[in-house]
């Protein structure tokens, strides 16, 4: 008999995000890699600023909430003082690609051997849908209302392409979870992660394409599709690097 | 203790956490602090610790709070500039509860500024660097000797109150060379931290570092408690110098280079007949109040010297409550108040002629 | 009580802050009170360099040195700041290759000294520092001479030790020199 259970290494507490969210998801597929990696017991979890940061309330794991965009330096603190642990850190796409795209490239640069799990929502969700480093030509949000305008707003910016120009990184790999094989194949990138720090591999980066229903104004089911027609054709899903391939 | 060495300021610093059993140092470069950095670099690869060279100020600092909340002392020194740039981080330490030492250099500001000695960031610091109701222990070293003393100290008392260390020097005092005792080696630290977020071994409920609470009440509480924390460090751990001052009549006021500077400038007036005298405040949060106000029932005025425009001073009529005159000797911008000018200062005051 | 404060003045390279460190060294194994302050900062890098040293009997107050009683220059400009902020009664050292002028105040002992035409004539390198720090321990007795290779022991790297015996013939010289 197959029984449908939550993972040891989440919490139960209720979750507090929107219906439609897929951090939901997300978060599931992280406590599965830690379940199934048996390492809940060594693992540190470093939460964002954003959607996620009451990631620490969520994941059994020792957790550590950093500053905004600060966690690729705190997981790089706690790494190097733990060095026999396993360390990640989830952060969303204004924490890691904005305010803390510094310390992101840096960490990469150096190759910590961390696992970073980067959430591309291309939005601002927690403060009300404000557009991020992320956020596509013509998106409209809170801060671009009549859509991005490349010329005054820039484009966005796609982080997997942009760490793959860096020597270090082990692993760098873009999927999503719309639909049922695309979530098995995230689960599959994600214990990957896990799996690589675990060898001694170095840094290890996945970025998921997540979809945000409450700020881009769609019902869930649109979202999901719009993470096909408009994400995907920006942010092309594929592996970016895999030093072991 | 051991034998005697010659040393710079900033080098006495990093041997002395090297001592206190600090294995952790991330830093970025900046004058006049740089020496603390590439001690570091030398050293820690040789003792299985880490050095880094962060990306940033905010990088640094915030390694720093990667590795405190594992329950490892860490430090990073930076100068002026840059302890702008940590503000951030030292916040969220005292926010998260959590040791750790920072060195301040400093020099001359505001804005880039200049890289010659200052004293201007005291305002800043002793009122809680960064935002939010906080303090930071702050120690102000005035020779190489205690740039190592204070250095052990800073760290076993951020342990012993889960807070933040200052460590508030100047460019002379990091550039200069003087004879030290370095102190035993030791370890500051308690192995036993049972707040670290270490793993949990699946033995103990998930460990959360963190400064972010919702509830309005429950924050509250957190402030309050924390507040209740600094009130006894105020009751016990104030340190301070006093020099000369059994029947002195005017008090100098001042801390590290300036300190120095005053002593020269006390002999003088005392070969003048003038009874000057100093109490040297060491740590400057918590700012040793007490002392001062029975000072202010001996004396007939203070001096403040410093090398800012008066940020002590404030502290000082705070401290007396205005009771007696409070006069400044000041020079900024990197300047040092000279002996002389000190001198002059202390005449004036003497006479009658200066106005507090 | 001996009391020495002494300012050593000149470009950048020329070893001024090298002297100021065999001074202090001098002084610790004298156990004696003293400092050493540097100045810092672009002028490190090929300007302006000088470097504060106070070997005392007393603790040390301000490390500042702002009457000298012991200069030492090597360049003009060194010269032209600190001649008059020297002690009446001081001791100024010149190196009398690179400065061409003449101290003007007389309530001060001078010494002039080729000592960079002498480091080239002994072909000593790029010793002059060493030269005119034999001739102010001659004249100044700041420190004691037996403590003077002790000394060097700290000051000069260990992979280049086999400079001792130039270093000591440089000071020698200095010693030796008389106009």
């Amino acid at each position: 008999m197959i029984v449908f259970e939550k993972p040891h290494a989440l919490t139960d507490t209720v979750l507090h995000y929107c219906p439609g969210c897929t951090h939901g998801i997300v978060h599931r597929l992280v406590a599965e890699a830690i379940d199934e990696l048996g390492i809940e017991g060594k693992t540190v979890g470093i939460a964002p600023v954003g959607c996620s940061v009451l990631a620490y309330n969520y994941f059994n794991c020792d957790m550590i909430e950093a500053a905004h965009g600060r966690a690729p330096a705190v997981a790089t603190g706690v790494k190097r003082a733990l060095p026999d642990n396993i360390v990640f850190a989830y952060q969303g796409d204004g924490d890691l690609a904005s305010i803390g795209m510094c310390e992101t490239v840096s960490t990469a640069a150096r190759g910590e051997n961390i696992t970073i799990i980067f959430i591309n929502n291309a939005i601002y969700g927690m403060t009300g849908g404000q557009m991020a480093p992320t956020s596509l030509v013509g998106q409209v949000t809170q801060t671009s209302p009549y859509g991005r305008d490349p010329k005054t707003q820039g484009y966005p910016i796609r982080v997997c392409e942009l760490l793959s120009t860096l020597d270090a990184p082990a692993y760098l790999e873009r999927v999503t979870v719309n639909s049922v094989k695309n979530v098995r194949n995230a689960k599959r990138a994600i214990k990957k992660a896990f799996q690589n720090q675990i060898d001694g591999k170095g840094f290890s980066f996945v970025e998921v394409l997540s979809a945000c229903p409450t700020n881009w104004g769609m019902t869930p089911q649109k979202a999901l599709q719009w993470i096909d027609e408009a994400m995907i054709p920006q942010y092309p899903l594929g592996v970016f690097r895999d030093k072991e391939a | 203790m051991s034998e005697t060495v010659l040393m710079k300021g900033n080098e006495a610093i990093a041997e002395a956490a090297i001592l206190a059993g600090c294995r952790h140092y991330f830093g970025y470069p900046i004058t006049p602090q740089t020496e603390v950095a590439a001690y570091m670099a030398k050293k820690m690869p040789k003792i299985g610790g880490t050095f880094l060279q962060a990306e940033s100020e905010i990088a640094a600092i915030n390694m720093v709070y990667g590795v405190a909340a594992t329950g490892h002392p860490a430090m990073t020194s930076s100068s002026s500039p840059g302890i702008s740039l940590k503000a951030e981080g030292i916040s969220y330490l005292a926010g998260a509860d959590l040791p750790a030492l920072i060195v301040n250099v400093q020099r001359g500001g505001p804005g880039l500024g200049g890289i010659q000695p200052s004293q201007s960031d005291y305002d800043f610091v002793t009122r809680g660097p960064g935002h939010g109701d906080f303090h930071v222990l702050v120690f102000a070293p005035s020779s190489v000797q205690e740039m190592a003393d204070l250095t052990g100290r800073a760290f076993h008392l951020a342990w012993k109150y889960r807070m933040p260390a200052m460590l508030l020097a100047d460019g002379t005092m990091g550039q200069m060379m003087e004879p030290v005792n370095l102190p035993e080696p030791c370890n500051a630290f308690g192995d036993d931290n049972p707040w670290a977020a270490t793993g949990t071994e699946m033995k103990r409920p998930h460990n959360i570092i963190n400064s972010l609470d919702l509830s309005p009440e429950n924050l509250e509480k957190m402030n309050f408690a924390r507040f209740e924390r600094y009130a006894k460090i105020e009751e016990t751990e104030c340190l301070w110098e006093e020099y000369l001052m059994d029947d002195a009549e005017i008090c100098i006021v001042a801390t590290g280079i300036t300190a120095r500077v005053s002593r020269n400038a006390i002999v003088e007036a005392r070969k003048q007949g003038l009874k000057v005298g100093m109490i040297r405040p060491i740590t400057l949060w918590p700012f040793p109040k007490k002392v001062l106000a029975q000072a202010a029932d001996q004396v007939k005025a203070f001096l403040c010297v410093e090398m800012n425009m008066g940020q002590m001073k404030q502290d000082v009529e705070l401290a007396i409550r205005c009771k007696k005159p409070v006069a400044l000797c000041n020079r900024v911008g990197g300047m040092i108040p000279t002996p002389d000018e000190v001198l002059d200062s202390i005449r004036k005051i003497a006479e009658g002629g200066m106005e507090a | 009580m001996a009391h020495h404060e002494i300012v050593i003045a000149g470009f950048g390279g020329q070893g001024l802050l090298f002297i100021g460190k065999v001074l202090a060294y001098a002084g610790l194994v004298e156990q004696r009170q003293l400092s050493w302050l540097p100045s810092y900062g672009p002028e490190m890098r090929g300007g302006t360099a000088n470097c504060n040293v106070i070997l005392s009997d007393d603790p040390v107050g301000s490390p500042i040195v702002q009457h000298p009683n012991v200069l030492i220059v090597m360049n003009t400009p060194s010269l032209d700041k600190y001649e008059k902020a020297v002690v009446p009664g001081g001791k100024i050292f010149v190196d009398s290759t690179l400065i061409s002028r003449k101290v003007e105040r007389d309530d001060v002992d001078v010494y002039y000294v080729p000592a960079t035409q002498m480091a080239k004539e002994m072909e000593l390198g790029n010793l002059a520092n060493m030269i005119l720090l034999g001739t102010v321990i001659r004249e100044t007795a700041c420190i004691k001479e037996e403590t003077l290779e002790e000394a060097l022991k700290h000051v000069i790297p260990a992979r280049k030790m086999n400079l001792m015996g130039v270093n000591l013939k440089a000071v020698q010289a200095g010693k030796d020199y008389r106009p």
